[in-house]
């Protein structure tokens, strides 16, 4: 087994021909009565809300938090190699990682006093 | 100017120790995958890949009834009973169920997504384990071979860049179904999911500064003495929360909390398509609790004790798939005991656990272990002080005396805080307040008195006297002189 990936693409299979599996056998099995009320939107009962094609609008706070996160987390990646090979890099490597750490803290901490950590 | 020079000279060291470094990594190539598939022919993969599969489906049969019944002791009562020897079989029962039942679209739904949305989550979460170990090298029909599908130097990377993928499930399950409560669900669970994985590839970190390789294989080997657990406590503290918040598990389940979104992102899921998400959510509870075994708890190896016995016969071969099952089977029963015990939080607490606690401290502690295996390492110079038979490195005791003041330091601050805002607290409140100051009407406290707003065009009010007497102008409680008196 040359490529160490391959094994991955089995349990991949595997996974994906139990799940679709299952679903296309409850779609044969089980039974399909019509009711007009099941299709709408469920909402406890009451009138469904009139709703904007494509999910309308939502708060711009979802937005906010995955761009932070792609920040945050290149910065966690960047970790990944450094601490990996800390041992052969030497003190320069801790050096450097130090500074890095500190020029994201400090985005961090203006992400923090614009209020951008908040959730109300 | 010669501190510059001097500088600049101490620079130049440290980059040819550095590509020195460099070039030892790649003739050392310690960050190899330990684990051997030399042996391994692509049908052995195969068949592994399917006891994996199988391993992980049993588990979730047993882990769902297991939850029930310890959640049905805690709350005093038996749990599932009938089906099967200890109800075991209940879970199975449930399946079917699900099977015989009406798969339902609803009629705004997007079509497609929302049959695609089940199946990336139910298809992904199998990966995770692939680069799990189970046991060290076992045999197998003939051959010798590690009981993992496979290996990798970026093992970890991988499982955290599927646990990603993963997450695409919940935010089209919840975008696709047309539906408002799935909407906003499936958009809580994704921000939640994404700040929890910020904290939980931190938290790493710790371990990848000691194990010095990111294959699962390697991290297990390298804990044959001491279990991570020890030196990066921290970092297990911190994986242990952020692996409850990642599986949207109580006490974080802000995804279906159904008090108010009723179900989340498959509110409008039935059937075989939404047992899909169940299988998902449990098979990445125990993903994510098996590579905190593999991180923290020395993976497949036998604990400290038994490990010693007759020269590590129970560390070897079949042995180290019960010592995983063991500790993973540790790590479920967390799960239902917090979910058994621990209310729900609400969602702004937990974004901000997660921004300004969570990521924060984890950063810190990364910076506070890069030091410490400095110190380990000799880089601090090599002076160490003898006590009781061992040795400590001077530098490392300086940093643990460091941090130890740093921490009474805060604390100190953080009790001269906690004394302020409680003195803040308990301050009297003033004997007149105005209702409308704040914006909007305040009603007053115990022995408070309203000032009466001026009325436009009405001459000024007299001012009142403090409170040892009645008012002389319009009495405050005393509405009777507002209505005239009828009859």
């Amino acid at each position: 087994m040359s490529n160490p990936y391959v094994p991955i693409l089995f349990l991949l299979a595997l996974g994906f021909v139990f799940a679709a599996g299952s679903v296309f056998t409850s779609l044969v099995v089980g039974p399909k009565r019509y009711n007009r009320a099941k299709s709408e939107p469920y909402e406890c009962g009451i009138q469904p809300s009139p709703r904007a094609e494509g999910g309308g609008r939502v708060p711009i706070k979802y937005f906010l938090t995955a761009m932070l996160f792609i920040i945050f987390d290149i910065e966690s990646v960047f970790l990944y190699p450094f601490a990996v090979a800390f041992d052969q890099l030497g003190l320069f490597a801790l050096v450097e990682m130090v500074m890095f750490i500190i020029t994201v803290f400090v985005a961090y901490a203006y992400v923090w006093k614009r209020g951008g950590l908040e959730w109300d | 100017m010669s501190t510059l020079l001097s500088l600049h000279e101490a620079a130049g060291t440290f980059s040819e120790s550095a590509l020195h470094g460099i070039q030892t990594l790649a003739a050392e190539g310690k960050d190899n995958p330990r684990a051997d598939f030399s042996d391994t022919p692509w049908w052995l993969s195969l068949v592994k890949a399917l006891i994996i599969f199988v391993y992980l489906l049993v588990s979730t049969l047993m882990v769902i009834w297991f939850e029930r019944r310890v959640i049905g002791r805690m709350q005093q009562r038996p749990g599932p009973n009938r089906n099967g020897p200890f109800g075991l079989l209940q879970t199975l029962a449930d399946g079917m169920k699900a099977m015989l039942k009406e798969d339902n679209t609803p009629a705004k739904a997007d079509r497609f997504v929302f049959t695609l949305a089940p199946l990336i989550t139910a298809t992904m979460c199998f990966i995770g384990f692939a680069i799990i170990p189970l046991a060290g090298e076992v045999s197998m029909f003939g051959h010798r071979t590690p009981f993992q599908l496979a290996d990798s130097p970026i093992a970890v990377l991988f499982v955290l860049a599927i646990a990603g993928i993963g997450i695409y499930g919940v935010v089209l399950a919840g975008w696709s179904s047309g539906s408002p409560y799935p909407l906003m669900g499936g958009l809580r669970s994704s921000a939640q999911m994404i700040s929890y994985e910020i904290a939980m590839g931190l938290s790493l970190v710790a371990v990848f500064l000691y194990s010095g390789s990111m294959s699962t294989s390697q991290i297990v080997g390298s804990q044959g003495s001491v279990w991570y657990i020890v030196p990066a406590f921290f970092s297990f503290f911190v994986y242990v929360i952020t692996m409850v918040g990642e599986t949207n598990r109580l006490p974080f389940d802000l995804a279906e909390g159904e008090g108010e979104l009723t179900g989340g992102f498959h509110t409008e899921y039935g059937s075989m398509r939404f047992a899909m998400f169940f299988l998902g959510e449990y098979i990445n509870m125990f993903t994510v609790a098996a590579l905190a075994t593999t991180m923290f708890l020395g993976g497949w190896q036998a604990p400290p004790g038994i490990a010693a016995i007759n020269d590590g016969m129970f560390n070897e071969g079949w042995w180290g798939l019960l010592w995983f099952t063991i500790k993973l089977w540790m790590f479920m029963f967390v799960f239902v005991w917090l979910r058994g015990s621990l209310p729900r939080t609400r969602y702004d607490q937990f974004m901000r656990f997660g921004w300004k606690f969570l990521i924060p401290a984890t950063l810190g502690w990364v910076v506070l272990v890069a030091f410490f295996r400095g110190a380990q390492n000799g880089w601090f110079g090599d002076a160490a002080l003898e006590i009781a038979g061992r040795r400590f490195p001077v530098s490392s005791l300086a940093i643990v005396g460091l941090v130890a003041v740093g921490a009474l330091a805060f604390g100190w601050w953080w009790d001269n805080r906690a004394m302020a805002r409680e003195a803040a607290a308990n301050e009297t409140a003033p004997e007149e307040i105005d209702p409308y100051a704040g914006g909007f009407v305040v009603p007053p406290l115990p022995g408070q008195r309203l000032r009466e707003t001026a009325r436009v065009g009405a001459p000024a009010l007299p001012e009142a006297d403090p409170v040892t007497e009645r008012p002389s102008g319009p009495a405050v409680f005393d509405f009777t002189d507002k209505e005239a008196p009828r009859g």
